[in-house]
């Protein structure tokens, strides 16, 4: 049983990591119905920014975090207007080649001036661990979770307390009633990928400090975890994004204690697959109809 | 012989013609053994492109997992030909492996074409990534270190072979009412089920075809390059092939067949730039897809394009 | 017993009764006419006898040589393969394919050959190949396509866009035909070259034809028994004359001058 609730928490502390990429994945997904295929090189880049300033500079988590947080939330928009954008009206296969050709670009470059070896994180916080029982929480645990979670607040309060918020919510409806609405439909779509890497750069960071080891291709599995944990919340739907990544940290953490890690990550895909034939549109995703 | 008209006697001249010039060309040796994996390579790719392609071009089912079945094939292929290690062998690996592959596409694809769109892509994504990871769990096939020492059979006369037989075959499916059934499901699903068409049925069978081949395509492959490991067959492999047919032309056999070679001399010459390679080619794909989204052949195939110039009536005849 | 029976037909969407207990029948040969205001289920009754929704309760029963066959339940490639044909309201021709595609593909249930011909393109598939075009060529001689069969369906004119997807419907051989609206957004000259052809396909198919119109001069000539649907209910039926005298059915169009056309 200790070992079980032990499980759980490493999958909570794993799960709010998927959640914050997976929040990106939905939000983008609701505005232009894109799979943003470099969301996980963002996250990448996150990791690689939080390790240059952690490392090179003096500068605590919380600085690091900021920093990271904002040289995504620069380099999302910049890929949204240089890629994507002038695929607008484009087929979606052509828009999601592209989202992957920028994700090759990403990893690419980046093992170009970084090379491609793994680097390991500079710890950030004291090795203090409390104890309940058996179970063990640690610091780096407690920070991640905390992270997250107020992310995450900071989110329900924009999408749904703002005036921005609320066109990214018309927007992800029908782009072009909102625009008839007056609604700058290039802005808020700048403005979701914003949200969307700055969160993914937060993940980065934390990820760097849960894993203790980032490389140019690290963005690539969690990537896809992630986007499997938005289908499985039901994609579009941002409370959907953070049950789904908790439950997909978890399971893995469920599967890696209990059965052979090695099956971790076809257990991710499997419970994906059968998400998908039991509730096509995910936990929380709501059904449309075609009309005929 | 209704098959013998003008304009197949003219392709089978072609097919000759391009077999004895390349065959030429190597027994000169104009072309040496490293030209020779570029011409490998070029027909591996055209058999997985034009495979899938039926999928995602012509029946509008995106799939994100061809790499799966192509792995299936170089697996079974493999374990075959290491056993039996003659000509025979061979090719019974290459045909058994690509039954296996079609039997695990039926499986596939059952209870996933239910789904639509990205939902299809995300679920045959996932189901490529759960056979890579069974492949690199299962103990006969020797796990994440692979196989090594399968004996080498497949050479330019078999891979140009299989190359024409399964393009030719595609394209005859395409060019019949069961394939004009496909194409219906990609233009309007509600539509062609309203006109009698088993939907259903028609992608559990497209996908099984396109699973046929890349499990061909994977065979030949462990055959030529006489080593597998599960890495081999990731998320990237699947995304190189979809990255083909993209370019050629969703719907355009000729335009995957185009892009196959056009991508394997590009990436061929990139190869002295290792550094910069994937840079430059990812570079190339996001330039390609913002200024010619259709790829470079639209849904056009090569004679549509000669039909134009020839004068209307021509383009009036079937 | 009729060729069509539907008894006591229900569809509900979530709180939503787009159709609600009805019950009618279509004798074969007859013309019958679906009328009612935007929003009275008329599309929804189409789209539950087609298979395109299942029904929530109701029976749909089609006569098929001698034996009686339930069509609530079955999905619309089914339904089709039984002899139902239908156009749609918003046209849903396979747009970037030819005209003469659009014909051949409605034919494929008809077609016998198998999966081996079609891979390697034996002495039957060119035989059947034939027949096929020459059955398509037919058909779009009706409607005076011929000379656009290897037009894409986008590129023609919205009116023979209707005159398409009839053909379309028509390729597939149905015993009965509904047709959706097949006169929406056409001019006066183009809805009576219409009505001529409906009249002559009727004849020369020996067809039975449902048909949904918002154009009430082509209902009032063409069709021998009209329905009247409202609020997913029905509330009259009878001929053209007893319809146009209806009190209920005055009433539900209101403004709209029935009496008159």
């Amino acid at each position: 049983m200790d070992q079980f609730l032990q499980q759980i928490v490493n999958g909570v502390s794993l799960g709010s990591i998927y959640a914050l990429i997976a929040l990106g994945y939905t939000m983008i997904y609701g505005i232009i119905k894109l799979i943003n295929f470099a969301h996980g090189d963002i996250y990448m880049i996150g990791a690689y920014i939080g390790f240059a300033v952690t490392t090179y500079t003096n500068l605590g988590f919380f600085p690091a975090l900021i920093i990271a947080m904002t040289g995504c939330t620069v380099l999302g928009v910049i890929i949204e207007k240089v890629a994507y954008k002038p695929l607008r009206n484009s087929s979606r296969i052509a828009v999601l080649i592209t989202a992957i050709g920028v994700s090759f670009f990403l990893e690419y470059t980046m093992m170009f001036f970084v090379g491609a070896e793994v680097r390991s994180y500079p710890s950030l916080f004291t090795k203090r661990a409390f104890n309940f029982g058996d179970i063990v929480i640690n610091m780096q645990q407690i920070y991640i979770v905390l992270t997250a979670v107020a992310l995450m607040i900071l989110l329900q309060f924009i999408v749904h307390k703002t005036k921005t918020g609320k066109a990214m919510r018309a927007v992800s409806v029908d782009k072009d009633a909102a625009q008839l609405m007056g609604i700058n439909v290039n802005t808020t779509i700048s403005f979701t990928f914003a949200i969307g890497s700055a969160f993914a750069g937060a993940a980065g960071v934390l990820v760097g400090i849960y894993y203790n080891s980032i490389d140019p291709l690290m963005g690539m599995m969690p990537g896809l975890k992630a986007f499997v944990a938005a289908v499985f919340g039901g994609i579009g739907n941002i409370p959907g994004a953070m049950i789904g990544g908790l439950g997909i940290g978890i399971m893995e953490t469920l599967v890696s204690g209990y059965g052979n890690s090695m099956y971790r990550d076809a257990a991710v895909f499997a419970l994906l697959i059968i998400i998908l034939i039991v509730k096509p549109t995910g936990l929380l995703g709501k059904n449309t109809r075609e009309k005929v | 012989m209704r098959a013998l008209t003008k304009k197949n006697l003219m392709i089978l001249g072609s097919i000759l013609l391009t077999f004895i010039i390349v065959q030429a060309l190597l027994l000169v040796g104009i072309l040496d053994s490293f030209h020779e994996i570029t011409i490998s390579t070029i027909c591996i790719n055209i058999i997985l492109a034009v495979s899938l392609n039926l999928v995602t071009g012509f029946t509008g089912q995106l799939s994100l997992g061809h790499a799966g079945f192509m792995s299936i094939g170089a697996y079974v292929c493999a374990l075959i030909s290491m056993r039996m290690m003659s000509t025979q062998g061979f090719l019974i690996g290459v045909l058994t492996g690509a039954l296996v592959a079609a039997f695990i596409g039926i499986l596939i694809g059952i209870p996933t074409l239910r789904l639509k769109g990205d939902y299809l892509a995300i679920a045959t994504l996932g189901m490529a990534e759960i056979i890579r990871v069974v492949f690199l769990n299962l103990e006969i096939t020797n796990g994440a270190a692979g196989l090594n020492g399968i004996p080498r059979f497949t050479n330019w006369l078999w891979l140009y072979f299989f190359t024409v037989t399964a393009v030719v075959l595609i394209n005859n499916f395409i060019k019949s009412s069961h394939g004009r059934a496909c194409i219906a499901i990609r233009e309007d699903e509600i539509a062609a089920e309203s006109m009698g068409i088993n939907t259903t049925k028609y992608k559990v069978i497209v996908f099984a075809i396109s699973a046929f081949f890349g499990g061909l395509a994977g065979g030949l492959y462990s055959s030529y390059f006489y080593f597998l490991k599960p890495d081999l067959f990731g998320f990237m492999k699947s995304v190189d092939i979809l990255v083909i047919v993209v370019l050629g032309g969703l719907g355009s056999v000729t335009g995957s067949i185009i892009a196959a070679i056009l991508l394997g001399l590009i990436t061929t010459f990139l190869q002295s730039f290792t550094a910069v390679r994937m840079i430059v080619y990812a570079v190339l794909l996001v330039l390609i897809m913002i200024f010619r989204p259709s790829g470079i052949m639209g849904s056009k195939e090569i004679n549509d394009l000669f039909k134009f110039r020839f004068g209307k009536k021509e383009e009036r005849i079937e | 017993m009729p060729l069509l029976k539907v008894e006591k037909l229900t569809k509900s969407f979530g709180g939503l009764t787009a159709v609600s207990n009805v019950s009618c029948y279509i004798n074969k040969g007859e013309l019958v006419g679906l009328i009612g205001p935007n929003g009275a289920g008329k599309t929804t009754f189409f789209n539950l006898l087609t298979g395109v929704y299942v029904p929530t309760s109701g029976t749909i029963l089609l006569k098929k040589e001698g034996e009686t066959i339930r069509l609530d339940g079955k999905k619309p490639f089914q339904v089709t393969k039984v002899g139902l044909a239908r156009t749609f309201q918003n046209i849903r021709l396979f747009k970037d394919l030819t005209v003469l595609d659009n014909v051949r593909i409605a034919m494929h249930q008809n077609v016998r050959y198998r999966l081996g011909s079609a891979f390697l393109h034996f002495n039957k598939y060119h035989n059947e190949e034939d027949v096929l075009k020459a059955e398509a060529d037919r058909l779009l001689e009706i409607f005076k396509l011929s000379n656009k069969k290897y037009e894409l369906a986008k590129n023609l004119p919205y009116g023979e866009q209707r005159h398409l997807e009839i053909a379309r419907a028509l390729a597939t051989k149905p015993s009965l035909l509904l047709l959706d609206e097949p006169a929406a957004g056409m001019n006066p000259f183009e809805t009576a070259a219409l009505t001529e052809i409906i009249g002559w396909i009727r004849k020369e198919f020996d067809l039975t034809i449902l048909l949904i119109e918002h154009d009430m001069s082509l209902v009032m000539k063409i069709c021998e028994r009209i329905y009247v649907l409202d609020y997913g209910m029905l509330i009259a039926s009878g001929e053209p004359d007893e319809i146009r005298k209806n009190k209920r059915v005055i009433e539900a169009y209101l403004g709209e001058d029935v009496s008159n056309a």
